[in-house]
């Protein structure tokens, strides 16, 4: 099984700005390990130290974010394209909202 | 150092105003910067902004900002469509100085630059830009020309 997993730019300095790669995989958590494998320093951006994905990493399986479909456990077909998207987040000091 | 246009310093600017009091937010596309694909020293260019509705709910606007994944998947594949690449995020900060929060620290990502307005009591005043150091430990400000 054979995918193709798209790397946003701001990681692509961890993958010798390779923006597209073909990697094996059944699941989403199999590729992202195969990912690792041959790019090991764009690990920490990933996962945490207990092994789940970082708050700020979200994967989609053509349009469908896998948080809806069973995360790392997604099946993955072949010649399917999965999407490596930052969450884009920040703000101003203080509180979220005021009180 | 970033290059912005005038006409997207005073789109960002306008983007601040009108989401007042609350956080605009979107993104920066331009050509990927130098044959190396950039490093923390690169000049990039500003080519296209993409305005975003800030995906925080209800009050929770006034002082965050986050970016639906499916809005960026879509203007990732728009930047691609047009031979760009996402090179950073916009927004602002309503009643606050023009500095990232510690907030914007734990959320950044290397390689982008992050431009920041100060919009005090509905007027865009301060613009900056940072970008996240290699060890994730800090900001660094970068210089923003806007030609004209
Ligand atoms: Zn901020």
């Amino acid at each position: 099984m054979a995918a193709n997993l798209l790397v946003p730019t701001a990681l692509r300095g961890f993958t010798d700005r390779q923006a597209e790669i073909a990697l094996e995989g059944g699941t989403v958590g199999a590729l992202l390990q195969a990912l690792v494998a041959r790019y090991p320093d764009i690990g920490p951006h990933l996962f945490d130290e207990q092994g789940g994905l970082r708050g700020f990493v979200n994967v989609f399986v053509g349009e469908a974010n896998i948080k809806g479909t069973g995360g790392l456990d997604t099946p993955v077909g072949d010649g399917a394209t999965v999407m490596v998207v930052p969450a884009i987040a920040g703000g101003a000091p203080g509180q979220a909202a005021p009180r | 150092m970033i290059i912005l246009p005038a006409d997207m310093d005073a789109l960002i600017r306008s983007e601040g105003e009108r989401a007042y009091p609350y956080e605009c937010c979107g993104l920066i596309l331009g050509p990927l910067p130098g044959p190396s694909g950039g490093g923390p020293g690169d000049v990039r260019r500003a080519a296209r902004l993409v305005p975003l509705e800030n995906a925080r709910e209800g009050e929770k606007r006034r002082r965050r900002f986050h970016i639906d994944p499916l809005d960026f998947l879509r203007a990732e594949r728009e930047a691609v469509s047009a031979g760009l690449e996402i090179l950073g995020v916009y927004h602002s900060h309503p009643d606050h100085p023009a500095r990232p929060s510690d907030h914007d620290l734990r959320q950044a990502l290397p390689f982008y630059s992050y431009v920041i307005v100060a919009v005090e009591k509905g007027r865009a005043r301060e613009l900056t830009s940072w970008r996240l150091s290699a060890d994730r430990a800090t900001f660094g400000e970068e210089g923003v020309e806007i030609p004209g």
